[in-house]
């Protein structure tokens, strides 16, 4: 079971899972949700990489940690995005998000 | 017992990333990404990378999770009996997904992938700082400069005009 696969196999259903979430749906904060899942199955797979890749270095964690301080920066950005949202048109549904539309 | 142990953490995860995707209710949406990431932690420790792990849990939970609480929170009203989340597009997304899903299942099975000894570092807490104090240092002052500039950017984005 402790094997490459089954970390890339559970990385890929998040993933996957990431991407549905994303796609379906229409409020800003479960969307970026979805876009945490995504970034977490990434992570997963730069760890699995590093261990049974057979190199025996720990670049894979190096990155693992640029990936969350971008999550935290995204998260960060998004919400005030999404606050921002909430102040103007009264909703965070991203159908309703249009007003740039002429 | 490892083997149970990590068929039940794996399971934590799937099951708790559907509720995040599926949950009706954005609130158990938020609380389903707390079990998610703390599963996660957990497959991080089978993978012997601690210093991820606690990363993780400090950052994730401690950090991103509470700021995705308070945007539900500061956008929704609370006294309504329930935060509904609703979707769209099932259909085309559920398509999608599985599509991608499928397609990164059988690039899984059918790369070998290059394979050598497992990786089993004792601590890997002193070999990622000398990496990111020596190799990495660049990266390391760009990211560093770049969560600032993003932070600077919320706080810009988020005061009252």
């Amino acid at each position: 079971m402790d094997s490459l696969t089954s970390y890339l196999v559970i990385a890929a259903i998040l993933f996957s899972m990431g991407i549905y979430g994303v796609i379906t749906r229409k409020n800003a904060v479960a969307i970026l949700m979805g876009i945490e899942l995504i970034l977490n199955s990434a992570n997963i797979n730069f760890i699995a990489f590093n261990r049974f890749g057979g190199l025996n270095k720990l670049d894979g964690h190096v990155f693992a940690i640029f990936v969350i301080v971008l999550a935290a920066a995204e998260a960060a950005v998004a919400l005030a995005i999404v606050i921002n949202l909430f102040k103007n048109i009264g909703s965070v549904d991203v159908s309703d998000a249009d007003i740039l539309k002429g | 017992m490892s083997e149970n142990l990590f068929l039940m953490v794996a399971a934590l995860v799937i099951a708790s990333a559907f509720w995040v995707v599926f949950s009706p209710n954005l609130i158990h949406s938020a609380v389903a990404l707390l079990f998610t990431l703390f599963g996660t932690s957990g497959l991080y420790i089978f993978l012997y990378a601690d210093f991820i792990a606690a990363t993780q849990i400090v950052i994730y939970v401690g950090g991103i999770l509470v700021l995705i609480i308070f945007g539900v929170m500061l956008t929704n009203r609370i006294d309504s009996p329930s935060i509904a989340a609703s979707s769209a597009n099932q259909f085309i997304g559920g398509l999608g997904a599985f599509a991608i899903f499928v397609m990164q299942v059988a690039v899984i099975f059918n790369t070998t992938w290059m394979s050598g000894k497992p990786n089993t570092q004792q601590s890997s807490t002193e070999a990622i700082g000398k990496l990111l104090l020596n190799e990495y240092l660049l990266p390391f002052e760009i990211v560093s400069i770049l969560l600032l500039a993003a932070l600077m950017g919320a706080a810009l984005l988020s005061r009252k005009s």
